[in-house]
């Protein structure tokens, strides 16, 4: 019978909420890792009992976790991740040259054929690869050595490498996003890399259309069409249909274009979702409504996606790594919130219903479909 | 015999219940006790000290005797009563956050 786990990293640990197809009753479990922020939970698509998790914390550092058997038991693997050579600097906030350090895993993306192979977006951005199951991780550093890497300047959540994307039809070409440099593409997995922000348009940085430094939050793509791409900047919903080679804004009747989230449904590759968020000093939905706002025109006409979700009084963030589709026939869409809340739609965000309330702010959410 | 108390969350990692004791030859040393108390447990590695600069993380200390050893270099004698194994060594996440 064909079911979906829900992988979801919090500040405080991880949980597994599982459910049959129906997506109606729910068993939680967890915390795993309990006490240590857990910024992102991912399945390999090669074997979706092959879990890898990203583990942190403030105190102690970073570890990686694996499990082979669903999430029932795991086990630390490699944790040694050392830039390539002599790392150099980026730019600080204040403009001024810093060291590259490594701080935390923001992402772990599985291979999709081979369930030893994972690529790590990191802080301060880098991109690393296993090919031993998260034993060992050598840096992909052509993307930190293209050229601009000296001049990346951190968001204020960090200079984090938060997207990771696989183009199925054509090995060896990868997508990156980072706060706050912009998106990147290689051709060649990863030997090489280019900024791919033609289009982008962010006021806050000196020179508006620049190559670079670009606040992007999130990237998405639809399997079956990896050449069309959905971005949620800072401000600004944008879409590229040459993989990247130019962006335009499709943010339309959005009642703001600010977010973090962005997702595509599973089987309908212009329907996408995104979550408004009032600005970028204020973290919080407008009108303190929580909506999710579908376009099933790829971009530029959005209806606000209401029922089951409250409607007044809530101040809640939902961030970038915390929105997530399964592939059942109905597709499924899930997403965490900075309260605490997990919420499904199953019937592809026209109703939604809490799975848990009470989680520490959650980090992150993604879903396995299994059958 | 060298003792060594774990914070919390280390202690859950490293399944380990109470202290930590090691066998180390030569001069007992803040860098002896971490070389050893890594090779025994492996899992510990980076999460005590970076493995790039082999530092002390900001937010973990090191305390025995009733003195802060934090600040000590790291291949100076730990105090003679850790060395004896009288005393143990406290590895400590300092308070901070949440």
């Amino acid at each position: 019978m064909s079911g979906v786990r829900v992988l979801v990293g919090t500040r405080k640990g991880a949980f597994i909420l599982t459910s049959d197809g129906k997506r109606q009753q729910w068993d939680v479990s967890g915390p795993l890792f309990a006490g240590w922020e857990i910024f992102h939970v991912k399945g390999s698509p090669a074997n979706p009992d092959r879990l890898y998790a990203s583990q942190t914390s403030g105190w102690f550092g970073q570890l990686i976790q694996r499990s082979d058997d669903g999430g029932a038991t795991w086990e630390p693997v490699g944790n040694k991740f050392v830039y390539d050579g002599v790392p150099g600097t980026h730019q600080w906030y204040d403009g001024t040259p810093h060291p590259w350090e490594f701080k935390r895993v923001w992402h772990l993306e599985p291979s999709l054929t081979d369930p030893d192979v994972v690529y790590a977006g990191v802080e301060d951005a880098a991109m690393f690869k296993t090919t031993d199951g998260g034993q060992t991780w050598q840096e992909l550093s052509g993307l930190r050595r293209h050229g601009s890497g000296p001049h990346w300047q951190p968001g204020a959540g960090g200079l984090g490498l938060h997207t990771i994307l696989q183009d199925s039809s054509q090995p060896g070409r990868l997508y990156i996003a980072i706060s706050a440099a912009g998106a990147f593409r290689t051709d060649d997995e990863g030997a090489t890399w280019r900024p791919i922000n033609r289009g982008l348009q962010s006021e806050g940085i000196p020179e508006p259309a620049a190559e670079v430094g670009h606040c992007v939050h999130r990237i998405a793509m639809h399997r079956a069409r990896p050449e069309v791409l959905f971005m949620q900047k800072h401000w600004d919903v944008m879409r590229s249909d040459d993989g990247g080679e130019n962006w335009r804004e499709v943010s339309g009747n959005l009642p703001t274009d600010f977010g973090f989230p962005i997702d595509v449904h599973a089987h309908e590759p212009e329907t996408i979702y995104v979550v408004p968020i009032k600005s970028d000093s204020e973290h919080y939905p407008p009108e303190g409504k929580l909506r999710v706002y579908r376009s099933r025109s790829g971009g530029g006409e959005w209806e606000p996606l209401t029922r089951g979700l409250p409607q007044r009084d809530c101040y809640v963030n939902v961030l970038r790594e915390a929105m997530a589709v399964d592939s059942l026939d109905s597709c499924g869409v899930y997403f965490g919130t900075t309260g605490g809340q997990v919420y499904v739609s199953a019937d592809a965000g026209d109703s939604w219903t809490p799975i848990v309330r009470d989680l520490p702010a959650v980090l992150s959410v993604e879903v396995q479909t299994l059958s | 015999m060298i003792r060594v108390v774990l914070p919390a969350h280390l202690r859950t990692l490293s399944h380990v219940d109470g202290e930590v004791r090691l066998d180390l030859d030569g001069q007992v040393t803040l860098r002896a006790v971490l070389d050893a108390l890594e090779d025994q447990y492996p899992v510990l590695r980076g999460t005590i000290r970076d493995y790039v600069k082999q530092q002390r993380r900001p937010f973990v200390r090191f305390f025995a005797c009733e003195q802060d050893l934090s600040h000590e270099p790291p291949d100076s004698p730990l105090p003679a009563p850790v060395a004896a194994g009288t005393e143990p060594l406290l590895i400590v996440g300092a308070m901070a956050g949440g």
